[in-house]
């Protein structure tokens, strides 16, 4: 064991609870924050302000009946939250969230704060994603209910029409950067210009940070995009037969996809762990700043917004989001031509 | 090299219980894990980029809309029952034209695994780990297969449309006016 490879396992580990945290966390945020915005109280009963809801959810979840449907296609339907946990969580490894250190001088060279250091990192982000429909998709064919088909239908389609523009908006970034790997892309926005101003891409693309964040919120189901869950027209959608642990795999996939579109788009648009003030061995609190941020939003988005209805979801993708997507990479890419960045 | 005969093994059995297998919707889920053992096949060859792009393009895209379909069509079964009593030389044209097809594939798999004895030799690793080189070599060398093979997608786009625009031209009940 070289003390490379114990700290990488550090990291592996580390990265795996906080993820598992941070999906608790924000369910606990999630709910105080909807309390606040409808002038209620919320969960204030289990720990000091709620904070021990979440772990008071989890072990009711677990005490529950495992319950499947008598023609459920009993293989598909337990792989479905197995396949959507697991892309969640392998989608994270790939993300780097602070500068490289050498932990107190005890590495003898500095290894990057990530997981996996992968020279497509943005791609591999985007493959995990196209994979984690189907953990959707097969919940909702294989609990032969007509709610939970429907909702699996519409979330793939859903899906196949926000990816396009999801990707069109990363592509217009990788122009900028000139790199596939985020590594390259965060540090490719260090500095400021006039002292004042980040170099952070946002200032660079902000139709394209709309665009990403939009279809960021559609692939991962929230509000205004749930209709796979809508639940005024289908119960609970693709996960209406999942009970117990099967329906928490669900649940903590949809939170931590949260987190980690919130982190790419922080690498991408947001300067990464690059910010004034702290030195760049504590650049991941600015990290961990930005993400907060930007889930704040997600919530906050929530709480405020009705849903779409589904055709207008279908025609904003395709007739408003993916022309607005192109014209942009179109832009960009004559800029970096013109100008040469 | 462990690895080799793992992901191998796992593209070829899985290609194989693809046809012979009745539920299509497991014939789905394993010509994805086919994909999938493939594109680690890349990685082994150090192409990450062609390996991430498999998994994008086949099993990401391409397979969610073959998923979509069948779920549509709800078939849980193949209907062979009628075709299987037929002697296999006398059954219909989409077999005889099936087999045409895979006695060239075999023929084609034969001639490039005689011929890349002789004259392959070693490729450099830069060539296909390298994003900038792939995508120069697409765009110059390729660029002909290249264009061709976006036409031929054109094609099927076409052909969609015309598909699903034909009930409203002839004023079937099922098509919404435009």
């Amino acid at each position: 064991m070289t003390p490379l490879l114990i700290a990488q396992l550090v990291v592996l580990v580390v990265v795996f609870h906080a993820l598992l945290l941070g999906a608790a966390a924000m369910v606990w945020v999630e709910r105080w924050l909807a309390a606040a915005l409808q002038q209620r109280r919320g969960p204030i009963l289990v720990g000091w302000q709620g904070l021990l809801q979440p772990f008071a959810d989890v072990i009711k979840l677990m005490f529950k009946e495992e319950l499947r449907p008598k023609a459920a296609d009993w293989f598909l339907f337990a792989l479905a939250p197995i396949i959507s946990a697991t892309c969640a969580f392998s989608a994270f490894a790939v993300v780097p969230f602070g500068a490289s250190t050498s932990f107190f001088g005890l590495l003898d060279e500095p290894m990057k704060l990530q997981v996996a250091d992968v020279n497509v990192a943005v791609l591999v982000i985007f493959a995990i994603a196209s994979m984690g429909v189907y953990g959707i998709v097969l919940a909702g064919w294989s609990s032969n209910s007509k709610y939970s088909l429907l909702g699996g239908l519409r979330s793939s389609a859903q899906m196949i029409s926000y990816e396009l523009s999801y990707g069109l908006a990363l592509a217009a970034v990788l122009l900028l950067g000139n790199s596939l790997s985020l590594t390259d892309l965060v540090n490719a926005q260090a500095g400021s210009w006039f002292h004042v101003i980040p170099r952070w891409f946002v200032f660079l693309q902000p139709l394209g940070f709309l665009i990403f964040m939009t279809a960021g919120v559609a692939e991962t189901n929230r509000a205004p995009f749930d209709f796979p869950e809508a639940e005024q027209e289908l119960v609970a959608g693709y996960h209406t037969e999942y009970s117990s642990m099967s329906f928490a795999m669900f649940f903590l996939a949809e939170y931590i996809n949260m987190v980690t579109v919130s982190a790419v788009a922080t690498d991408l648009f947001l300067g990464g762990w690059h910010g004034p003030l702290l030195p760049a061995s504590l650049g991941w609190i600015w990290f961990l700043i930005k993400v907060a941020a930007l889930l704040f939003f997600y919530v906050w988005m929530r709480w405020t917004l009705p849903r779409y209805r589904y055709d207008q979801l279908m025609a904003f993708g395709w007739k408003i989001l993916l022309p607005l997507a192109v014209v942009n990479l179109l832009a960009t890419a004559a800029g970096v031509l013109y100008f040469g960045v | 090299m462990t690895f080799f005969y793992l992901f191998a093994a796992v593209a070829v059995v899985a290609s194989l219980l693809v046809i012979a297998q009745r539920n299509p919707i497991y014939s789905v889920l394993l010509l994805i894990a086919s994909f999938g053992a493939l594109s680690g096949l890349y990685v082994l060859l150090d192409a990450p980029f062609v390996a991430v792009t498999q998994i994008i393009v086949y099993a990401g895209a391409i397979m969610v809309l073959f998923l979509f379909v069948v779920m549509l069509l709800n078939a849980p079964h193949e209907e062979t029952e009628h075709d299987e009593k037929v002697h296999l030389l006398r059954r219909p044209g989409p077999v005889w034209f099936g087999g045409v097809l895979a006695a060239a594939l075999v023929v084609e798999l034969l001639w490039a695994l005689t011929r890349a004895g002789s004259d392959s030799g070693p490729f450099s690793v830069e060539a296909v780990s390298s994003v900038r080189t792939l995508g120069r070599v697409l765009f110059t060398e390729y660029a002909f297969p290249f264009e061709v093979t976006s036409v031929l997608i054109l094609v099927a786009m076409v052909g969609a449309v015309v598909l699903a625009k034909r009930d409203s031209r002839s004023g079937g009940p099922s098509a919404p006016p435009v």
